[in-house]
């Protein structure tokens, strides 16, 4: 019963391309403002870029990857690879990495739980920030200036060997208050 | 069922959430293990849930929910003209789909059965049931035919069962809704939208046909503060600036000296208080203003005012108006206080929806509430003064903040009470029943409880349903139906 929900949902939501793909992915497509995430003389856009489930299928030259350092919450560092066109939220799906909560709109541009932070030269190479995003990350747990939502960015060459930081999610004000109170 | 379950969706689900207790399906229902009963299954519940069974291996959680179905506010908060919000479902459905985790609908704790009752079955009880009730007014004519609560009109327009018979009137020009928090800006946006938009989302059937015959064409968002204390995000009032067919209409005067205290501000606040500036005071470009000269419907803030009065029509049956007071500010930023001038003002209007605030209201006796706060007492989530009982979610600390606000509270509360596992603080050395303790009761008092299986019955009907409209859902409103189809 459950597989016949699922892939009923999924049939549906995807209106041009694999039923396998990810809802949210699809749902990213449809949506007006969204940043589309594009390689140079290609305009790729990662949101919609088609994608097999599984992770058997790796046309991509190994080394055409780019290597992404996440540090998590815990202050670990954990080595990741993607393939250009991916987002960061891609790669932390795609690798399994452990970061609770983490992409909850599924990348969707419906809220920030997919926050990450970067060192101010890695930030400036990200590219612009849309609106929609900012708009988002106002609402992010322990918001800088170098922040950025991990679905917004587009994996380039040029990203190979950034660091990306997970931010501490227990730092809110209003929780700091209620214990207080 | 538990092994139906882990066969199929360890390939699909690789994402977010590696059910890791499925891997051994022999730690599936251990007489020893630590047993967490989690109360409400609305997003607090679920995140609390997802952090417990990922966690710690050992430890089976179920969810029990009043309805038939599962998700709480996701299903009957969320604007249905924002499904990104809804795919935390996706998620949720893998916690209670994981081998650890179970859900339980159509049970009333409080009634069907006791906290009490749910302690002496499971070693921890999480209360995560949210925020039912709603605040007054407090006004005289708030009973008035015409005037509503934010909270059963969104109810209304999802489907909440209880709701469905609300069937507002909407033949009137003009709508005021007090309260400028998100959900009075679902409120204006759903009553302003373009049908076309409208008719693809799971709004209700009902509410749609109600929509479309609306005449409702001007609402006023009205706060009791100024225009830097507004409580709405900066998404949501994104989408009424670019509502189509709807030009903002505001009161120049109420935004004087805003524009200077803009550099002080911390960015959130700033940003919502620039694009607010731009739609009530600056003069538009020559295509906006195009295209505002043909907008026939108009938003607009009334700032500095509260209600005193519901105006009644000269028959006395409905509201005519509204009487407000109008208020100054006494102190500046996010603390200021409004206080009234003594002056006050009229205002017509056919329809008042008030969206001044959710609040939890006392589920049981045991459980230790604070009746001025509305909220359960609790220190990170530890029930004051009652050993075993946690809190997570707007019961936790109150009906603020967005969805992941109670995401990392939910995880915070998961924490606190491994913690308390871990260290002995919470006792789980003696062997508890888990769910087949309170099935036992429930069965004996005659309640049924619908399953996660069951309510996917319900999810393919409504899917099905949905699909016949061009909707990607219509949902059942009547909990009788819901039964009907979940046990079919």
């Amino acid at each position: 019963m459950s597989l016949v929900t699922l892939t009923r949902r999924l049939l549906n939501l995807s209106a041009q391309g694999s039923p396998l793909r990810r809802s949210a992915f699809v749902l990213a497509s449809d949506t007006a403002g969204l940043k589309r995430c594009s390689l140079p003389g290609q305009l790729q856009a990662c949101c919609t870029r088609q994608r097999n489930v599984s992770t058997s299928t790796q046309p991509l030259r190994a080394d055409s990857k780019v290597t992404i350092n996440f540090i998590n919450r815990d202050g670990e560092k954990i080595t990741a690879k993607g393939s250009p066109g991916e987002s960061l939220l891609d790669v932390v799906i795609n690798q399994d990495l452990d970061f609770d909560g983490f992409g909850a709109c599924e990348g969707t541009l419906a809220c920030s739980t997919c926050h990450l932070i970067f060192d101010e030269d890695v930030y400036k190479k990200l590219g612009p920030v849309t609106d929609e995003e900012m708009d988002m990350l106002d609402l992010a747990y322990g918001l800088t200036d170098t922040s950025r939502l991990g679905c917004q960015i587009c994996l380039t060459r040029s990203l190979d060997g950034i660091t990306a930081r997970v931010p501490d999610s227990v730092t809110d004000i209003r929780q700091s208050e209620d214990v207080s109170s | 069922m538990a092994t139906h379950k882990a066969l199929w969706k360890v390939p699909m689900f690789k994402f977010f959430f590696t059910p890791k207790g499925v891997r051994g399906l022999a730690t599936f229902q251990h007489a020893c293990s630590p047993k967490v009963c989690i109360v409400g299954g609305g997003p607090a519940g679920f995140y609390t849930a997802q952090h417990l069974v990922k966690t710690r291996p050992d430890v089976e959680v179920d969810i029990y929910e009043r309805l038939p179905v599962p998700f709480g506010l996701v299903r009957f908060g969320v604007a249905p003209d924002h499904p990104e919000v809804k795919n935390v479902m996706n998620t949720f459905t893998q916690t209670a789909q994981h081998a650890r985790c179970s859900f339980h609908g159509n049970v009333r704790v409080g009634k069907d059965v006791t906290v009490q009752e749910l302690q002496e079955s499971y070693h921890a009880v999480v209360l995560s049931y949210g925020a039912e009730g709603n605040r007054n007014m407090g006004v005289p004519g708030e009973d008035l035919d015409g005037v509503y609560s934010a909270k059963d009109f969104v109810g209304w327009y999802n489907g909440l069962p209880r709701n469905r018979h609300l069937r507002p009137d909407l033949s009137c020009e003009t709508a005021v809704v007090l309260g400028q928090g998100n959900v009075a800006l679902d409120v204006a946006r759903i009553l302003l939208s373009p049908v076309d938009i409208l008719k693809k989302t799971d709004i209700t059937q009902p509410a749609l046909d109600a929509v479309s015959k609306s005449s409702v064409r001007r609402v006023l968002i009205v706060g009791r503060r100024g225009p830097l204390q507004v409580a709405c995000t900066i998404k949501e009032l994104r989408e009424m600036v670019n509502l189509p067919g709807t030009r903002p209409e505001m009161v120049v005067s109420e935004f004087d000296g805003i524009a200077e205290k803009l550099k002080a501000l911390p960015r959130p606040r700033k940003r919502l208080t620039e694009l607010l500036l731009k739609a009530a005071v600056e003069t538009p470009g020559e295509k906006e203003l195009e295209r505002l000269k043909s907008d026939k419907q108009a938003w607009g803030f009334r700032f500095f005012r509260s209600p005193v009065e519901v105006l009644p029509s000269a028959d006395h049956t409905r509201v005519a108006g509204i009487r407000l007071a109008v208020n100054r500010l006494v102190g500046e930023g996010e603390g200021a206080r409004a206080e009234a001038t003594g002056e006050v003002e009229d205002m017509e209007c056919g329809l008042v929806v008030s969206s001044i605030g959710y609040k939890s209201l006392a589920i049981d006796p045991v459980v230790p509430f604070d009746s001025r706060k509305d909220v359960i007492p609790n220190t990170m989530g530890r029930v004051q003064n009652a050993a075993g009982l946690y809190c997570s979610g707007w019961v936790k600390r109150g009906p603020t903040g967005v969805i992941a606000t109670t995401m990392n509270d939910s995880f915070d509360t998961a924490r606190t009470l491994l913690h308390d596992m871990d260290k002995g603080i919470l006792d789980i050395s003696t062997a508890k029943p888990g769910s087949q303790g309170v099935a036992a009761l429930l069965h004996k008092r005659g309640v049924k409880p619908v399953s996660f299986s069951d309510w996917e019955k319900i999810d393919i009907e409504e899917t099905r349903r949905g699909e016949a409209r061009g909707k990607p859902r219509e949902k059942l409103l009547d909990v009788g139906e819901m039964l009907q189809v979940a046990w079919a």
